[in-house]
């Protein structure tokens, strides 16, 4: 790549992140850099994250994943700025990054909730697409 | 020459000092290290994440490994963790489970325990209602629905 290219790709890129995530702090900032340079990874033509493939994905039916849990919504409810339940019954603070804002904050916890969840729901790991989509949709609600 | 009685008050200060300091430098070393957590911190935060963090007494030691080691299948959830995470759990578990021995089959269930079903038998009409008034269902394995400090040990405010 030239340098005018990878420039022109990484501004693209920053500026992606920072129009999608009006209210994201630099912690979240930088969870969504590192999945946006695995997504640019992946695949080159990458333009920066959607909120609207975000919030399809979690309001989508999946059928691969089990049974219970055929949405993000089984758990986390259909309202992200509202409370989920786990099936054991206990509370989830509301996904919603304007009401949990330390949400998406710790890269380690984000990938293992992702891990867990999409393998529960989807029978499969996320893409850094998917993630980042996700991300940024709730950064935004 | 130290101990000159004149001097005493001031050695004493002076040793306490150095006491004191040297112990603040090991709190000091050990808050540093803030990556660390305390393996209870990690109990609590890990096992308490989808459920009340069950008290590891109740289970024998056997009973945690089997369930440490099955965790991408915990009872219908995937609940894996990273293998250093995991270890650390485990070795909490076992030393803090419930003395007596597991038979051939380690109990993997809190609430299938003899003496659980003896307290508690199965609730079914009272669960009924009690799911009704709180908006969702309530299981068994959900201790906090009656017993409102559980999560500190406490079960006998029901």
């Amino acid at each position: 790549m030239t340098k005018t290219s990878l420039l022109t790709t990484a501004t693209a890129l920053l500026m992606a992140i920072a129009l999608d995530t009006a209210q994201a702090g630099p912690a979240q900032k930088a969870v969504l850099e590192h999945f946006a340079a695995l997504a640019k990874n992946a695949d080159t033509g990458f333009q920066g994250f959607s909120a609207e493939r975000g919030k399809k994905l979690f309001f989508d039916q999946h059928s691969g994943g089990k049974p219970e849990t055929p949405s993000c919504t089984t758990c986390h409810g259909t309202d992200p700025t509202k409370s989920g339940r786990t099936r054991a019954g206990k509370e989830i603070k509301p996904m919603a990054l304007s009401r949990t804002p330390e949400r998406f904050s710790d890269l380690k916890k984000v990938e293992k909730w992702f891990r867990r969840n999409c393998r529960n729901v989807m029978g499969r790991e996320c893409t850094p697409l998917e993630k980042g989509d996700f991300i940024t949709f709730m950064a935004n609600q | 020459m130290l101990l000159k009685r004149g001097l005493r008050p001031f050695v004493a200060l002076a040793l306490s000092l150095a006491l004191s300091l040297a112990l603040a430098r090991a709190d000091l070393a050990r808050a540093g290290n803030a990556k660390k957590r305390a393996p209870e911190k990690v109990f609590k935060e890990e096992c308490g994440a989808c459920h009340m963090p069950f008290p590891s007494y109740f289970l024998p030691a056997a009973s945690w490994r089997a369930i440490m080691s099955g965790l991408e299948d915990h009872f219908g959830e995937d609940a894996s963790l990273d293998e250093e995470v995991r270890k650390e759990l485990e070795q909490f578990l076992v030393d803090h489970s419930a003395r007596w021995k597991a038979g051939k089959n380690p109990p993997l269930r809190i609430t299938e325990l003899r003496w659980f079903r003896g307290e508690h038998g199965s609730m079914t009409r009272y669960r009924k209602r009690l799911s009704k008034r709180l908006g969702h269902e309530v299981k068994m394995s959900e201790c906090t629905a009656c017993h409102r400090d559980a999560e500190r040990g406490y079960f006998d405010d029901d």
